[in-house]
């Protein structure tokens, strides 16, 4: 049994707000499946929630008027993998979505609890990290909108004021118009494993040159990051083979591996060098 | 203790079943210990291995990290709905036919999750199918056979 001391099912997103607002000890659940395991293993005690499975509505994706993605914070994994929008214009999305867990915990995680759970190897991260995704946070109050880069406060930790729910992530459009993307989630296991690495890099070329290059790294740092460093030398460069070496060894500017059971800080170092190579090599057209 | 109790009613193997449920416990234990559906398993409790999967509204969902409370309104099919008068599925037939099953903890999950694939009639590459049933840890067969039954029921229909 979960130790659970009593749970709230809203239907619509006005009524979990509400009840959030009058209820601010409350702990928000989606698909649980970090909320669940954390009660398993008695993080919590006499836990009061505020389930989000029955609200309507927030689990679409679609394209507004002026061309911005917008994905429902209760939108699982499976449902990214497999949208049409996602995988026409963000594919890198679908490659994130598709990496993590097993068939039976996409079908229900989210990809809102995947970013408020604030997890260092969270799969989704590095890919809208690149994507400079806004978050749309609300409370019965008023809604804001986040940059994913400012919503990180440690490990574990992110940014949501008290009563404040995840509704939506919005990418506009040009975050991901004439770019190509790659995501490699490195880890022990090929299935049903947390990355030991992961690396999502995201690439706007005209003639082999770099107009805009974002690189965003998973459990390389004590929350997800950006590689501005590299990601400023390499505006303009050309992509040669020397250069895709000097890029990806300036990823180790901002990267801050350290050691854990599942590798390294120097295997850790390696991989994100090693991974950021291959995915430049594979967007320049190499296979 | 009222807060502790929440009447739902949902579809089971085609019956409608309504019934009060404590809310702290999961879907597993109520198809466990309250309508006896023990071809449910238990194996690690907190969705690594794929042993108590069932199938909520057609996909495959780990029970014991879904919570009983959740069920209400769902339709709900566990191992003991497959077989109709007797005779086994054509899922069911194609693990026996290839030998993928040797203690049977693991099968019942993985049986479902294949009925799942074959219902939305899935067209899959041998890697799609290898991720497709990646949620399920068999101890026992060594996964080929699992796989040859899969690719089988899924080219026969
Ligand atoms: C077996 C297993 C394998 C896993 N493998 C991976 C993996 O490979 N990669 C990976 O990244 N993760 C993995 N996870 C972790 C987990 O599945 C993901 O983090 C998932 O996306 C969490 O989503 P959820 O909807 O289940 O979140 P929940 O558990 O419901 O919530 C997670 C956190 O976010 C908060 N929250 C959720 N939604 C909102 C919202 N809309 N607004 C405000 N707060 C909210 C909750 O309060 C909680 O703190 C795995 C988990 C399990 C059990
Ligand atoms: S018992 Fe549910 S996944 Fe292992
Ligand atoms: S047959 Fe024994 S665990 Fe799969």
């Amino acid at each position: 049994m979960f130790d659970i001391k009593k749970i709230y099912e809203p239907t619509c997103l006005q009524e979990a707000l509400d009840i959030y607002q009058n209820n601010p000890q409350l702990k928000v659940i989606a698909g649980g499946t970090d909320v669940l395991i954390n009660l398993r293993h008695g993080k919590y005690e006499e836990v009061e929630l505020l389930s989000l499975q029955r609200v309507k509505g927030l689990d679409e994706i679609k394209m507004l008027d002026d061309g911005t993605i917008e994905i429902g914070a209760l939108t699982t994994f499976t449902k990214i993998f497999r949208n049409d929008l996602i995988n026409e214009h963000i594919p890198i999305l679908a490659e994130a979505a598709v990496s993590m867990g097993g068939p039976q915990i996409r079908n229900i995680a989210t990809i809102g609890g995947n970013i408020c759970n604030g997890a260092v190897s969270a799969d989704s991260a590095p890919a809208l990290l690149t994507l400079n995704a806004l978050l749309v946070l609300e409370t019965a109050m008023g809604s804001r909108t986040v940059p994913l880069t400012e919503f990180y406060a440690g490990p574990g930790k992110v940014k949501l004021q008290p009563s404040e729910i995840l509704t939506k992530i919005l990418i506009t459009k040009e975050n991901y118009t004439n770019f190509k993307g790659k995501y490699i989630k490195f880890s022990n296991r090929k299935a049903m494993d947390i990355a030991m690495i992961g690396v999502a890099v995201l690439l706007n070329t005209t003639d082999n040159r770099v107009n805009d290059l974002r690189i965003a790294l998973g459990v390389s740092a004590p929350t997800p990051i950006r590689c501005y460093e590299a990601e400023k030398v390499s505006i303009g460069l050309e992509l040669t083979e020397d250069n895709l070496k000097t890029i990806s060894e300036m990823t180790l500017l901002d990267a801050k591996p350290r050691d854990s059971w599942r590798g390294s800080k120097a295997y850790r170092e390696h991989l994100i060098k090693v991974l950021t190579y291959r995915a430049l090599r594979e967007l320049r057209g190499d296979n | 203790m009222e807060e502790l109790k929440k009447k739902i009613s949902f579809i089971v193997n085609g019956e409608q079943v309504s019934l009060e449920v404590d809310i702290r416990t999961s879907l597993l234990e109520v198809l466990r210990n309250e309508l006896h559906l023990t071809g449910v398993k238990q194996g690690c409790g907190v969705g690594e291995c794929g042993a108590c999967t069932v199938l909520i509204d057609g996909e495959p969902i780990d029970s014991c990290i879904y919570l009983a409370v959740w069920a209400d309104g769902k339709h709900i099919t566990t191992i003991e709905g497959l077989a109709k008068n007797g005779k086994l599925s054509k899922v069911q037939e194609a693990y026996v036919d290839e030998g993928a099953i040797q203690c049977g903890f693991c099968t019942p999950g993985l049986v479902l999750t294949t009925t799942a694939l074959v219902e939305k009639g899935e067209h899959l590459t041998d890697e799609e199918i290898k991720r497709e049933i990646s949620g399920h840890f068999c101890r026992c067969t060594g996964y080929q056979k699992i796989f040859a039954a899969v690719k089988k029921v899924l080219e026969n229909k």
